[in-house]
């Protein structure tokens, strides 16, 4: 596993902070343009997600390498009130703050892979990667 | 930081230059339906050319600035959105729905101008459209 980049969460411009690195880093792993306007994008609703919901957290930024593939892995972590109901929040347009409810399920449809592990009163953890092929 | 907002005729043209962050989004969003009244504005442009990302934030907002400013009278369009923020905005499921967008800030005017000529031609000075 390769260093990682903490980004703190706590006001709206660490979310631009998050996302600006997070399009950096993809970028000197090889992602293309577009690619890397998708990961900031994922990230920068996940980074406000931290924001509306625990008011404080981080991501963590960093790149993998899996046999041909290289992937930049996306961590948020909060110790927030939780996510009673994960799958609902999932939902396209399911939202307890006001907000378009596309936060969530619009950065999985983003990303490759996806993972929410959230419990009520301790916090939540999103996990997502996107991947790229590196030809040998 | 704060959008400069330029006045060209009727129109009022928004022309971010960085990233924005959600306080100084929600401060473009005041500051532009406030200046439609003052300038008696009747179009607005906001130029989004320099954005490399638009989330869910970023659209909601322009898209309330896009119904705030049609409720006082004056038509928006938004220009400039990048191929790749584009492909990441469907992707998110963002829309801009009931908002008008061109290519760039000539099709943009281009674009304000038809409106107006359509409006004097049916003879009424601002209409009504929900």
């Amino acid at each position: 596993m390769a260093d990682e980049l903490l980004i703190p969460i706590a006001a709206d411009v660490d979310v631009v902070t998050a996302r600006q690195r997070g399009r950096d880093l993809a970028a000197e792993a090889g992602f293309s343009s577009g690619d890397q306007t998708v990961i900031a994008a994922a990230i920068s609703e996940i980074a406000r997600n931290i924001l509306t919901y625990a008011k404080r957290g981080e991501v963590a930024l960093s790149v993998v390498a899996n046999g041909d593939r290289q992937g930049i892995v996306v961590v948020a972590r909060d110790q927030g009130p939780g996510i009673r109901d994960v799958s609902r929040a999932l939902e396209d347009g399911y939202s307890t703050s006001g907000g378009l409810g596309l936060g969530l399920p619009g950065a999985r449809r983003l990303m490759d892979d996806f993972d929410v592990s959230s419990s009520v009163g301790k916090g939540t953890t999103v996990t997502m990667k996107k991947w790229r092929r590196v030809n040998a | 930081m704060e959008v400069p907002i330029l006045k060209q005729g009727h129109y009022l043209i928004a022309s971010i230059q960085s990233a924005l962050t959600d306080a100084d989004l929600s401060q473009l969003r005041e500051a532009l339906i406030e200046r439609v009244g003052r300038f008696r504005a009747r179009g607005v442009i906001v130029d989004v050319t320099a954005l490399d990302v638009m989330d869910s934030f970023a659209v909601r907002t322009l898209r309330d600035i896009a119904h705030m400013a049609r409720l006082r009278g004056a038509e928006t369009v938004i220009v400039g959105i990048q191929p790749e923020v584009a492909f990441a905005m469907v992707q998110l499921g963002l829309t801009l729905k009931g908002v008008s967008t061109a290519l760039d800030l000539e099709e943009g005017l281009a674009f304000l101008d038809r409106q107006a000529q359509l409006r004097s031609e049916r003879g009424s000075g601002r209409i009504d459209r929900g």
